[in-house]
């Protein structure tokens, strides 16, 4: 674990930069780390969906994985692909300043 | 105690576990003890692999539900229609009404290649396969036979899904059953996975990494299957990269049982049933609970699992009768045998918070191949049918991981 600092605030990150604290988490950092990782504007479907998997984690402790994010969030899992090119459900989880999820055994 | 009804939807490795155990823990006229099932075929699962290879027979693996279950316990053939947690109640598809005291749900996964774009197309079963039913894997066996050269690819379209070391099994058995034919040199094997690694964990992902490497399987990482073109010969993932075959070998995503989705407050939006990680119980309701493939639980959904999972549940059923604090021993304890082909397997053994590791487990080696492991693997089937469904105590086998044998180093971090 590091700290790093993104849009002026210092975070505490792990070795692929998802943050390990949620609560450091505001919407300007998750602009900067969008732009970081080549999502250059985030519209209302990426708020969406971040909004989606950053609520679930907290209120579970667990992020959806790409299935229920694309069956609950109301957003397609073409659509999330499109949005979130690299991995939807890794980026809208680095985005949402919440851990990697993992997936299961 | 007034006479206690308890349903137990599903007659697979969990609900006969979980029968005979209750029925042995109680007179008959303590409790009664229902067992729901929409057919009368019990299929050793672990089996499936070899079916395709010629390996084994779907006959030999198929054993009537009923006679696994000690005598006294009620069998219904029926389809589950729906649970009403708030009544108390199950509706069978005969309109016949079980009201419970508890219920215990384990009727497993579905399997739903219809989810996948293209999948049950043309192609189906034709140039694209399963083995992950008794069907599936018999057609697998004919065109398995036929192959005589080109891409053979192994995909698995996304976890979870029961016994997520059997896709890489298949792709060992595979390469040790064309060497054997003679014809490995005209076909390119491919393992494409949605997952980072060979695995979920970093220390059995590296050493499952290098077996494919050494059987000269290529390795396709983080490749989300998204649509599937049977006839073309295409599978293709959610970020527009192609991967062409000419035969298929999939597994298709996985969900719970249809009725999990049809009542009301009991399954999650993948039809799993959310269930306490230590004691087997669901938030539903208290006298409500769950092992086995069934459930949301973070391990894996395997045999060995289901059956730690059933000597923790059935304790706590008594203990719920009693009016008793829970157990919550449960500790996520699985061991699986991966075969490796050539009379060789590997062993791995983990709980929620070990991963696999090396080192050994009682006599037999932890993530390195021997054919003692493979032996065991074979034995498994009779212990399976003669020890484990009946919910006899096998020495060595308890429910909590043992430590001793396992070396904590390497450390990784995940």
């Amino acid at each position: 674990m590091t700290a790093m600092t993104i849009a002026e605030t210092s975070v505490d990150v792990d070795a692929e930069g998802f943050l390990t604290d949620p609560r450091q988490w505001n919407e300007r950092l998750a602009e900067e780390i969008a732009r970081e990782n080549g999502i250059p504007e985030l519209t209302d479907r990426h708020w969406l969906v971040v909004h989606f998997m950053r609520g679930r984690y907290l209120m579970t402790g667990n992020a959806p994985s790409i299935r229920s994010l694309g069956k609950e969030s109301g957003v397609p899992i073409k659509e999330l692909y499109q949005l979130f090119p690299k991995g939807p459900a890794k980026l809208a989880a680095k985005i949402g300043g919440i851990p990697k999820p993992r997936g299961c055994i | 105690m007034a006479r206690k009804q308890i349903v137990i939807l599903g007659g697979g490795t969990g609900g006969t576990m979980t029968a005979n155990r209750l029925q042995r823990r109680f007179d008959a006229d303590e409790a009664e003890i229902h067992v729901v099932d929409v057919d009368n075929r019990h299929v050793y699962q672990p089996g499936l692999l070899f079916v395709p290879f010629g390996l084994a027979q779907v006959e030999e693996i198929v054993r009537p539900r009923r006679r696994q279950l000690r005598n006294g316990v009620v069998f219904h053939e029926n389809e589950v229609e729906e649970v009403w947690v708030e009544r108390d109640e199950v509706l069978l598809d005969d309109a016949t009404v079980l009201p419970y005291d508890v219920l215990v749900v384990a009727t497993g996964v579905r399997l739903q290649p219809e989810e996948t774009e293209g999948l049950t197309a043309a192609g189906w079963n034709e140039r694209v396969f399963t083995f992950y039913s008794p069907e599936g894997a018999e057609a697998l066996r004919g065109a398995l036979e036929r192959f005589d050269g080109g891409r053979l690819l192994v995909n698995l379209v996304d976890m979870p899904i029961k016994c997520p070391v059997a896709p890489l099994e298949f792709a060992f058995l595979a390469d040790w059953y064309l060497r054997e034919r003679g014809i490995r040199d005209r076909v390119e094997l491919v393992y494409s996975t949605p997952l980072d690694g060979a695995f979920t964990k970093p220390i059995a992902s590296e050493r499952l990494a290098g077996l494919l490497a050494e059987k000269e399987v290529k390795l396709v990482t983080e490749f989300n299957a998204g649509e599937v073109d049977g006839v073309g010969g295409k599978l293709v993932s959610y970020d527009g990269r192609e991967l062409d075959f000419d035969l298929l070998v999939t597994i298709p995503l996985h969900g719970g049982a249809a009725y999990v989705e049809r009542s009301p407050g009991l399954g999650d939006a993948l039809g799993f049933v959310p269930t306490d990680k230590r004691t087997l119980q669901t938030p539903a309701k208290p006298n409500v609970f769950a092992l086995g493939d069934a459930t949301d639980l973070p391990t894996s959904k395997a045999g060995s699992v289901t059956h730690f999972e059933a000597e923790v549940l059935t304790e706590n059923v008594a203990r719920y009768f009693a009016d008793e604090e829970l157990d919550a021993s449960y500790d996520g304890h699985a061991n699986c045998f991966i075969e490796t082909g050539f009379h060789k397997a590997l062993l791995i053994d983990f709980n929620y918070d070990t991963e696999p590791l090396t080192g050994h487990f009682g006599p037999l080696p932890l993530l390195r191949e021997s054919r003692l492991n493979h032996l065991g693997k074979l034995l498994f089937q009779w212990v399976y049918w003669h020890a484990l469904l009946p919910g006899r105590e096998i020495p060595g086998l308890g429910p909590a991981m043992p430590t001793a044998g396992k070396r904590r180093t390497p450390v990784h971090t995940s």
